[in-house]
């Protein structure tokens, strides 16, 4: 079954008392045993919720994946997923990460003696010589946010495969609809389901996909010991999110191409970061590894001071703090998402005051270029002169 | 102001924007920010969202602390609670915490080089004892679950203050309509707000308050960097549970009461814990050091075999995993809420295979004294168990 048919049936008929075709939500926390030692298979909503579960066998099933559990944000999951690792353990991450997830690493879990390596993961050469004894596992961005860098996620599972060591791929950019890591080898896959497979910067979630019965079994664990689930009502939420999934990603890339194509002729943007533009350092292996390229760009500007005055001007994206919703978002890293990376990491990855990152959103591509050609213009004017 | 006009008019119970009596449900994960030098009060939801951040300025009044917190469950709340702590520190924790807390400390924290101490914290100098130099917090429940043991709140905060240590309070089973620890000296205060606070077994989560700013600071951070945040949906529900909280608590304090004392006279019942018992030995402590015993009481019939009888032939109660709600829940500790504990550890603890534990709702008493009247009434006789069960369940 195509991953369109499995997404718009997710639910469908399960609930075979009345026929519902949308899956209803079940707020109940407490289910009824039929006596002592007897279960219906719910017990307590924390363990297992009806609802949760039509989303969580969904996107199983749309990753490829044996195991699907949602939780309380995309945070919650890699936070999740990190229950895996015991102290003193080791981990490879991509060098350009979204920041809640660095902070995540070095301020919260680093207490714990787990320890990080940050590495361009395109070097497979530099990522062998940062395993060490002690590490399990290697976590992967691909596109990396905010820079879109593309990894090979088949070459870095098969290393990973050599040296026993886990494969996390965090897959929020380009969801299930376009790559599926765990197809390419990867072990867990990620998502700030807030983003993409929400798709309507209405709902906090996120998933974590498993491959193998084993893995399953520990991330089941993990899940319903540190409780951070998603609710019933944003399970369903989500689950109505990515019955469109096909329809939104379609029109995201084709609107990102659009608008990719455009800035780079623009007089005030000195680079563009698109896989979907051929001469992307990375166009070739995302051919290879994925079905499309999403509708995240990030760009350059030509100078610091025209940030702020194109921020000002536009008028149909919005200025917000996140991405994948069918609005149009326009995130400056440097202060927002990336806030929390120390500003020489910042600055040797590329992360710097000019970097700006769109979302680019389902509205019409002719309203989306004007709005930022129009800021994109005005910020040359007001922001002083191209150096 | 009383806690019945502070649950409904004290908090932020109310939309300052159009007045609404019920502040509405923001179902958004990012705000627009007008000016980049001026980033608006919310940026992205998981940092903060009006909806949550209206149930957690009501629980913070409510305990009295400084700040709070809404996460996805109880067990989120208690989870996030912990990593406040880092690798190398100990914590004295109550031995009948909670199964899955119990779990959590043992399987995950464990991993992450936090070590636990179990004692009796109803015995106040083995909290003391347990203190060791690493030792950075105590963990407390009162009453326990499912034995109901009292710990003295002023007097384990004096020690945690001695020491310098951090003292956590699940406050689930009184909420502060009847106890609020942090008046008591204690730091942070938390609850699976999934029991009586939400009160209608239709929402999982989980709550946690701090006495102070800076300890709201470092929460916060977790808060934020973990991410285990409630959702907006269960946020308003769980603010319109709480609105009711006094009412129904009085009505199922109300029932324990009377049932605790009806099944002490039942002679197919060979113990009841309830605070409010005259002879339970946390008795005194507990009316000193809260306004009321609450809705939860456990009973012990002798053995599994008449635990499971009973379980058949109750009608009205719900038979289920969890507590504080409106319906009357029956739940039987051993493979339910205490299942993730090792059996040996649960034998030390009292919770006994013949052991139910029950947590009042709103139907009518005489209605849930008869149900259980027929159940007990019927139940094969405790002399057919095995001896040595019997000595056991008594003990």
């Amino acid at each position: 079954m195509h991953l369109e048919t499995k997404l718009v049936q997710a639910g469908v008929g399960k609930d075979e008392k009345t026929g519902a075709v949308n899956f209803p939500v079940y707020y109940s926390t407490a289910y009824r045993h039929p006596t002592l030692g007897e279960s219906t298979g719910f017990d307590y909503t924390r363990t297992a919720n009806p609802t949760r579960v039509v989303l969580e066998e969904a996107i199983a099933a749309a990753e490829s994946g044996d195991g699907g559990f949602a939780c309380a944000s995309g945070m919650a999951a890699i936070h999740t997923v990190m229950g895996l690792f015991s102290q003193g353990d080791h981990l490879i991450v991509s060098l350009d990460l979204y920041g809640g997830t660095y902070r995540l690493f070095e301020q919260v879990l680093s207490r714990y003696g787990l320890t990080f390596s940050y590495v361009d993961l395109r070097d497979l050469a530099v990522l062998e010589s940062a395993v060490k004894p002690e590490t399990k596992a290697i976590f992967v961005e691909t596109p990396t946010n905010p820079l879109i860098q593309i990894t090979d996620i088949g070459e870095v599972a098969q290393l990973a495969k050599q040296h026993g060591l886990l494969t996390i791929v965090d897959n929020t950019f380009m969801t299930p609809y376009c790559q599926r890591p765990l197809e390419l080898g990867a072990d867990i896959v990620l998502h700030s389901a807030t983003k993409y497979l929400g798709g309507h910067n209405d709902v906090l979630a996120g998933l974590i996909v498993t491959k193998g019965q084993e893995l399953s079994e520990k991330i089941r664990f993990l899940h319903n010991s540190i409780g951070a689930v998603l609710g019933p009502q944003d399970s369903w939420l989500l689950l109505r999110g990515m019955k469109t999934l096909a329809l939104r990603m379609q029109r995201h890339q084709s609107n990102a191409f659009a608008v990719a194509s455009k800035l780079k002729e623009h007089p005030a943007v000195t680079e563009v970061f698109y896989p979907g533009l051929v001469d992307h350092p990375g166009h070739e292996v995302q051919l290879k590894q994925s079905s499309g390229f999403s509708g995240m760009v990030s760009f350059r500007v030509r100078s610091a001071d025209q940030v702020k005055p194109f921020l000002k001007h536009l008028q149909i994206v919005s200025f917000a703090e996140s991405l994948g919703g069918v609005e149009s978002l326009c995130t400056y890293p440097a202060t927002q998402t990336h806030a929390d990376i120390p500003l020489e990491i910042r600055e040797y990855v590329g992360v710097c005051d000019r970097l700006l990152r769109l979302s680019v959103g389902i509205e019409h591509p002719d309203d989306l270029i004007a709005d930022l050609c129009q800021a994109l213009d005005a910020s040359l004017t007001l922001g002083g002169s191209v150096r | 102001m009383n806690f019945a006009t502070r649950v409904l008019h004290g908090t932020s119970c109310f939309d300052p924007a159009t007045g609404a009596s019920s502040v509405p449900i923001y179902q958004a994960s990012t705000f627009h920010q007008a000016d980049l030098d001026q980033p608006g009060k919310f940026d992205y939801a998981r940092s903060g969202n009006p909806t949550r951040e209206a149930l957690e300025h009501a629980i913070a009044g409510l305990e009295g602390g400084e700040r709070g917190f809404a996460f996805a469950s109880g067990m989120a709340a208690i989870s996030s609670v912990f990593m406040l702590f880092s690798a190398g520190d100990h914590v004295v924790v109550a031995e009948d915490v909670y199964g899955g807390t119990f779990r959590f400390l043992t399987k995950v924290l464990s991993r992450m080089g936090i070590t636990v101490t179990f004692v009796d914290a109803s015995q106040t100098e083995a909290v003391r004892a347990a203190i060791q130099p690493t030792t950075k917090g105590i963990y407390l429940e009162t009453p326990s679950n499912p034995t109901l043991k009292v710990t003295d709140l002023s007097a384990v905060c004096q020690i945690g203050k001695e020491n310098g240590l951090l003292v956590i309070v699940d406050n689930t089973f009184l909420t502060p309509y009847y106890q609020r620890p942090l008046e008591l000296g204690a730091d942070i205060v938390i609850h699976s707000a999934t029991k009586f606070i939400g009160g209608h077994s239709d929402v999982v989560a989980g709550l946690a308050v701090t006495r102070d700013t800076a300890l709201g600071e470092q929460l916060y951070f977790i808060q934020n960097g973990m991410g285990a945040i409630l959702g907006v949906q269960d946020c308003w529900l769980v603010m319109r549970g709480l609105k009711t909280l006094k009412a129904r608590l009085d009505v199922s304090t109300r029932t324990a009461e009377k049932i605790a004392h009806w099944l002490q006279a039942h002679p197919a019942v060979t113990r009841v814990y309830y605070t409010g018992l005259a002879d339970h030995p946390g008795h005194e402590i507990q009316e000193a050091q809260a306004s009321g015993h609450g809705a939860v009481l456990s009973f012990d019939v002798g053995s599994r075999e008449r635990a499971k009888a009973l379980f058949d032939r109750v009608k009205l109660p719900i038979v289920a995993v969890s507590l504080g709600a409106v319906e009357t829940i029956l739940s039987y500790p051993a493979a339910m809420s205490h299942a993730a504990m090792p059996a040996e550890e649960r034998a030390q603890r009292g919770i006994t295979d013949g052991l139910i534990r029950l947590s009042a709702g709103l139907e009518d008493v005489d209605d849930l004294i008869l149900d259980l009247q027929q159940a007990l009434d019927s139940l094969p006789s405790l002399e057919a168990a095995a001896p040595s069960e019997k000595a056991f369940s008594r003990a």
